[in-house]
């Protein structure tokens, strides 16, 4: 039971991130098309801009500066880049977006250096919020998992509910209708790829301190992101949270559970020893793989619904 | 027009003189140096070569050997065991006596077998390798060669340090390692020496994790402390240890962390005033174990780095490595590799913080003392500006490490 609960709480807090990241890609991919590399980088420069912010003026500044910076990175990767290499179809803008992810990894190694930098948890939310069975719960974990909610409301509410996200709406399934009916199509691409990448940024600024920030969390949080969006389907926010709480809590229980695919064999009265054929792969424990369990996941729902949990469109 | 060809006839033959009495041509003894010096890796072939810069500046000042200064030579390896082999093709070329390499084990497994090749082939111009830290066990023992010296304790006997400096109150610890060759002979050889060493612990969990995919390391320490552990210990290194520590210290878990690689580069920042206490890292050397030991010479030594440089000095070794070189080359009388490699093996010495240290003649491994620091605040030298440094939690002698070896040495004949 303590496990348990304990469990429920960090994958909750590690689905919730992973939505933040997810959101402004899914956004990106259904609307534009674009699959884009690059998008987990704006998560990274997210948490040195933090970073850098918050040993000058500090961390609260920096919560609101921070994501503003990127999603300005991101206006002009738009407008003066992906605009460019849109004409020559989706192969050229893959490339583009991936050069940038190396590009700005090499800025970052550069401007920052090597290291991880010492970017931390700010004071005032640096304390045990309630003990759990023993286990503490940090108050920073508490507030990630606050500003996650309530961004997952304000982009509810702006798609649904504020005239620029009909019109976003619009232009995510019908572009060619939305641009003949008189609306700036490009300018709104340009808004939501902007909007994409400062929600990266957001959640790079929490994340950042969550986690270590050093050149390779880029690289390393990248394909779980894609995995999610691919997972929750194409066009729906809600999938990709959905997507995003799910992956969070398989990842966490999936290292709870010391089980290995000889145990389930064994239930059946089947015992795996060292001469059956694959015993290597057989006695393998659920918490060894239980990092590439999303990837399986992935690749089971690309073959049986290709349009993923909840997408309106196919992959 | 005459005299002119006369000249360069004279000048030709001057140069083919000096060109074949290599002896003769070369005022320094040259130590190459082969480490990646760009790339992903190139702070740790920085670094390493700003220390061995400056112990050789002092080793030189100490009247080098035979009157002769020492050279460091750099040549970027880029981690690729390729661009290692060209490194010490330049050396041999250009009859330097020894090259040096520290990181990456299969990079020195491919340095030992080039050597090998190059000195059976060319008797009159041999080359020592001096290993500066790449530990696989096998390069000392199934691998061993007589040109090889290595110069740090391999895993196995750091797993071994590890294990001794466990203290008696503690019973129950929870192994984590990274599921790739190094983390499992970690994972073996520190089941191993507990079992030896001590036998009152017990092994409560024992895990291996995907390198480099865990992003939240919680799930792991609810399971620790649901398994009742004391100590974990592990041989991760980069965000696979620091998201560890992190985790533990944000949950609150009443857990010593004993760890390989929390004293490299990068390492104290990451865990941060947290780990106060509770972050153990196996160590050749820390900056405060001069002061501790009252050692006041040593100590102006690391402080006159510390002067010069903005970061640790952290490889007392290296000085450990030049001085073995000074004594060797003076002991030989000549700059020969293979007199000096002879002079080398089986000697013995006090190192600069007064410990005895042995190149053993059978394996050619150093063995010499290990500490084992932990992260606290109050020390003399803190660690990457954090305000923690590592204090000496325990100091394990040559003698408690002299683990038996498997290597079949085949010598030269002079």
């Amino acid at each position: 039971m303590e496990v348990f609960v304990v469990s429920l709480l960090n994958g909750l807090v590690y689905g919730m991130l992973l939505f933040m990241l997810a959101s402004g890609l899914t956004l990106i991919l259904s609307m534009m098309g674009v699959l884009n590399f690059a998008h987990a980088s704006a998560y990274m420069l997210g948490a040195y801009f933090a970073y850098t912010i918050s040993q000058y003026i500090g961390f609260w500044p920096a919560l609101v500066i921070a994501p503003l910076l990127c999603g300005l990175v991101g206006a002009a990767i738009e407008m003066w880049g992906l605009r460019r290499v849109h004409r020559n179809g989706h192969i050229a803008e893959l490339l583009f977006t991936f050069g940038l992810a190396l590009i700005i990894e090499k800025a970052v190694q550069m401007t920052w250096g090597l290291l991880p930098v010492p970017y931390r948890v700010p004071a005032l939310l640096d304390f045990p919020l309630f003990s759990i069975y023993g286990t503490h719960f940090p108050a920073y974990r508490a507030f990630m998992l606050l500003i996650s909610a309530l961004m997952f409301g304000a982009i509810w509410l702006g798609l649904t509910r504020t005239r620029i996200g009909l019109v976003i709406q619009a232009a995510l399934t019908h572009p060619d209708m939305a641009s003949a009916l008189g609306h700036n199509v490009p300018r709104v691409f340009t808004l939501v790829f902007a909007a994409g990448t400062a929600l990266a940024g957001l959640a790079g600024v929490i994340g950042g301190n969550y986690q270590v920030t050093e050149p390779a969390m880029a690289f390393t949080m990248g394909p779980i992101v894609f995995v999610v969006v691919v997972f929750g389907g194409l066009g729906s926010l809600l999938g990709c949270f959905i997507a995003s709480i799910l992956m969070g809590l398989i990842q966490t229980f999936a290292v709870v559970f010391d089980v290995s695919l000889a145990d389930l064999l064994a239930r059946f009265g089947f015992i795996v020893t060292k001469d059956t054929p694959f015993a290597e792969v057989l006695t393998v424990t659920l918490p060894r793989v239980g990092a590439l369990l999303p990837f399986l996941m992935m690749v089971l729902i690309l073959v049986f619904r290709p349009r993923g949990l909840m997408g309106t469109r196919d992959t | 027009m005459r005299i002119r060809i006369w000249i360069s006839m004279l000048l030709g033959l001057l140069l083919a003189v000096g060109g074949g009495a290599p002896g003769w041509a070369q005022q320094t003894i040259k130590v190459a140096y082969t480490d990646p010096l760009s790339g992903p890796f190139a702070q740790v072939g920085d670094a390493n070569l700003k220390q061995m810069q400056y112990i050789i500046d002092f080793i030189n000042s100490k009247g080098g050997a035979l009157g002769k200064k020492f050279e460091l030579v750099p040549f970027d390896n880029k981690s690729q065991p390729s661009d290692a082999l060209i490194a010490l093709k330049s050396a041999t070329d250009q009859n330097m006596p020894f090259i040096m390499q520290c990181s990456g084990s299969n990079i020195a497994a491919a340095l030992i077998e080039g050597v090998n090749k190059h000195n059976d082939r060319n008797p009159d111009n041999r080359i020592i390798y001096l290993n500066c830290g790449a530990v696989a066990p096998e390069l000392t023992n199934e691998q061993c060669s007589f040109w090889h010296f290595r110069f740090d304790l391999h895993a196995a006997m750091k797993a071994e340090v590890m294990v001794r400096a466990l203290p008696k109150t503690t019973t129950k610890v929870y192994l984590i390692n990274q599921d790739y060759l190094f983390g499992q002979s970690v994972q073996r050889e520190v089941r191993n020496f507990l079992g030896k060493v001590r036998p009152d612990v017990q092994i409560v969990g024992d895990e291996l994790i995907p390198l480099g995919k865990i992003k939240d390391f919680s799930p792991y320490i609810t399971k620790i402390k649901a398994s009742g552990a004391q100590a974990l210990m592990t041989g991760n290194w980069g965000p696979d240890m620091n998201l560890l520590i992190k985790a533990g210290v944000d949950a609150g878990a009443d857990l010593s962390y004993y760890t390989f690689y929390a004293h490299l580069a990068g390492g104290p920042t990451a865990i941060g005033a947290g780990g106060e206490n509770r972050v153990f890292s196996v160590m050749p050397f820390s900056e405060n174990v001069a002061p501790e030991i009252g050692n006041a010479e040593a100590d102006a030594f690391i402080k006159g780095f510390r002067d010069k440089h903005k970061f640790e000095f952290t490889s007392a070794g290296f000085r450990t490595i030049f001085e073995y070189l000074q004594a060797a080359v003076n002991k030989a009388g000549a700059v020969d590799a293979t007199k000096i490699a002879f002079a080398m093996e089986g000697m013995s010495r006090k190192d600069f913080l007064g410990f005895d240290t042995t190149m053993r003649k059978d394996d050619h491994q150093l063995i010499g003392e290990y500490f084992v620091g932990a992260f606290k605040k109050g020390v003399k030298y803190d660690a990457e500006n954090t305000g923690l440094g590592w204090a000496t939690a325990a100091t394990i002698l040559a003698k408690d490490i002299d683990q038996p070896n498997s290597c079949k040495m085949k010598r030269p004949k002079i």
